[in-house]
């Protein structure tokens, strides 16, 4: 059994980022009148010649951060994840992306974080988008140990990443950071099994494993692939499981549309085709709630997964 | 370079621009005339820039905001040997890298521009990673007067100012005309020094047609230290060919056989003229 994390995984990609800047000198960390929502004051407060402020400007963050990479910096740039992936997204496309300039995106509060505030401030297209642009790398990290990871795997990745993680402490997935056999582009398969593949990322990490192991319980083995990287997808992985096993859910905080389920289904339907059912929020403005409230609403959750996964049994 | 010496370069590359555009079959033309004589002194007389090391740490940087006159940067960048001149023929061909904005795969070319409203911005983070550094190269910024409308472009101005970047240089290439006619008309930029002082920038006009005049204030650049320096380089679309001059389909326009031999003829003659 998992303990109650208090952890924000926003804290954790601080933490790295300061460890790692007392060596590189060339990390630099952007702010969009972000660094407290972002939990980047004690980044800032370290190392202030390595911290740039832009106020409340997306469109010029990213620009910023594309002109310091192309004179060798790496920067890092925190901001909203509503905001970073929508109002900035010709930076990204045109002077990240295009350009190939060493820029990481953090969008932070992805998702439902902020549940009550409305769509405004949802981001549940910015993997759609992100993911349909050349040279740019999607990252869904699952939990504290795994953010860390995948921090300090971006120290390592030259180019564009959009890296998007939620607002709140989630429940442990891992042990441990160095339990992590982390690697950009690289599935990880959290739980073994032949009967149905239950694929997520970011916050559905969780659920998809809670799921499996309500499942075992019942003599039911789900397989369970956290697919951290959106894109490059480990296409392997999921061919794999398409051939395995009985059918593949895939599990999202984001639109149904244009996701992690599209991704997935693209190659599922090229290559082996095989019954799937996309959960994740329908093409509707969400309903008002905190994210448990929302995963439970729109089905991210064990009971609707356990009634999925006997569908696709019963189609075998 | 000695200042006639940069009006008959000048005349040169549009000669260039103007081949190429026309055996590409297209181009920005009017606006790569416009800026042609601000891009000269650049690259002739005050950028510290090395042909052979294009990525040198302490070399002056140049980011083309208005990417759509990419024909003459092309043009002086296979001028002062970045890479082969003959390449210009492959301009906006298929499969070529000289695409028709500018593509940061060609030695000398930092960024790829072309959506407008970025290059500012881009050129802030060029400056403030210099300071960072230590390196005291310039960070020179080409935007076109229409790209004023966009609003990144003054958060990028509030950020230069705020960190008092006093090597950023930003040009507007100030020639009156966008593709649907005059800028006051389509969207007024008047009062555009007011605008700029306001921003908290430091403002000199000049004609920007002018090489000699661009020189001397760009040697005097900044000339109030801890800002960034703006100017206003009063331009003509389409200069240097007469019947090009102010004719706001010239933004595209490529010309015809006979049209550039006429305006062939009339570059020769300044070129010679300036001798």
């Amino acid at each position: 059994m998992t303990t109650v994390n208090k952890i924000a995984n926003r804290q954790v990609i601080c933490e790295t980022l300061v460890e790692q800047a007392a060596t590189d000198r060339d990390i630099v960390v952007l702010a969009s009148d972000s660094r407290g929502s972002a939990a980047l004051a004690p980044f800032a407060k370290a190392y202030p010649e390595q911290f740039v402020e832009t106020g409340i400007a997306e469109q010029n963050i990213v620009g910023i951060a594309a002109g310091l990479a192309s004179a060798g910096k790496k920067p890092f740039v925190a901001s909203p994840a509503c905001f970073l992936s929508m109002r900035a997204i010709e930076q990204i496309k045109v002077d990240v992306a295009y350009s190939a300039t060493n820029v990481k995106l953090i969008g932070i509060s992805g998702g439902v974080s902020y549940g009550a505030l409305g769509m405004s401030h949802h981001s549940l297209q910015d993997i759609a988008v992100t993911r349909a642009i050349p040279g740019l790398t999607v990252i869904l990290p699952a939990d504290r140990h795994e953010t860390r990871r995948a921090t300090e795997a971006l120290l390592q990745h030259e180019g564009g990443v959009y890296m998007r993680i939620g607002r709140n402490p989630v429940q442990d997935c891992y042990e441990s950071a160095e339990a992590i056999p982390f690697e950009i582009g690289k599935a990880v398969e959290l739980r073994q099994g032949d009967a149905v593949t239950l694929i997520a990322a970011g916050e559905t990490v969780r659920v998809a494993l809670d799921a499996a192991d309500a499942l075992a319980a019942e003599g039911i083995a789900c397989r369970v692939l956290n697919m951290h990287t959106i894109k490059p997808l480990d296409a392997e992985a999921v061919l794999r499981a398409a051939r395995e096993t009985a059918g593949i859910i895939t599990l999202e905080e984001h639109s149904i549309h244009g996701g992690l389920g599209a991704a997935v289904a693209e190659v599922v339907v090229a290559h082996q085709p095989v019954p799937m059912r996309i959960v994740g929020i329908p093409d509707e403005p969400a309903i008002t709630g905190t994210t448990a409230e929302l995963f439970e609403h729109y089905g991210i959750s064990v009971a609707n997964i356990r009634e999925l996964v006997a569908d696709l049994l019963r189609e075998r | 370079m000695e200042t006639h010496e940069l009006k008959r370069k000048a005349a040169q590359i549009r000669m260039d621009l103007l081949k190429m555009i026309h055996g590409a079959k297209t181009g920005h033309t009017g606006g790569s005339l416009s800026n042609t004589d601000i891009l000269t002194v650049l690259y002739y007389s005050m950028m510290k820039v090395d042909p052979q090391q294009p990525k040198w740490p302490d070399r002056d940087r140049f980011i083309a905001s208005k990417g759509h006159s990419v024909e003459s940067l092309y043009c002086i960048l296979a001028d002062k040997g970045f890479f082969p001149k003959e390449e210009l023929a492959t301009f906006s061909r298929f499969g070529s890298r000289l695409i028709g904005h500018p593509n940061n795969k060609v030695p000398g070319i930092e960024m790829n521009t072309g959506a407008l409203g970025h290059g500012l911005s881009v050129s802030v983070g060029i400056a403030l990673a210099g300071r960072m550094d230590g390196r005291d190269y310039r960070t020179y910024t080409l935007m076109g007067d229409g790209e004023l409308a966009e609003g990144s472009v003054w958060e990028a101005a509030m950020a230069a100012a705020h960190y008092k970047l006093d090597t950023l240089v930003g040009i507007v290439d100030r020639n009156r005309l966008q593709i649907s006619g005059s800028t006051e008309d389509v969207m007024a930029l008047e009062p555009l020094r007011g605008k700029w002082e306001s921003f908290g920038w430091t403002v000199h006009e000049v004609d920007g047609n002018d090489t000699a005049a661009l020189e001397t204030l760009l040697r005097q650049l900044p000339t109030v230290p801890g800002k960034p320096s703006l100017i206003i380089a009063n331009t003509v679309k389409g200069k240097g060919v007469s019947f090009a001059e102010n004719v706001p389909h010239w933004h595209h326009h490529v010309p015809s056989d006979d049209e550039l031999a006429l305006a062939l003829a009339e570059l020769a003659k300044e070129a010679g003229e300036t001798l």
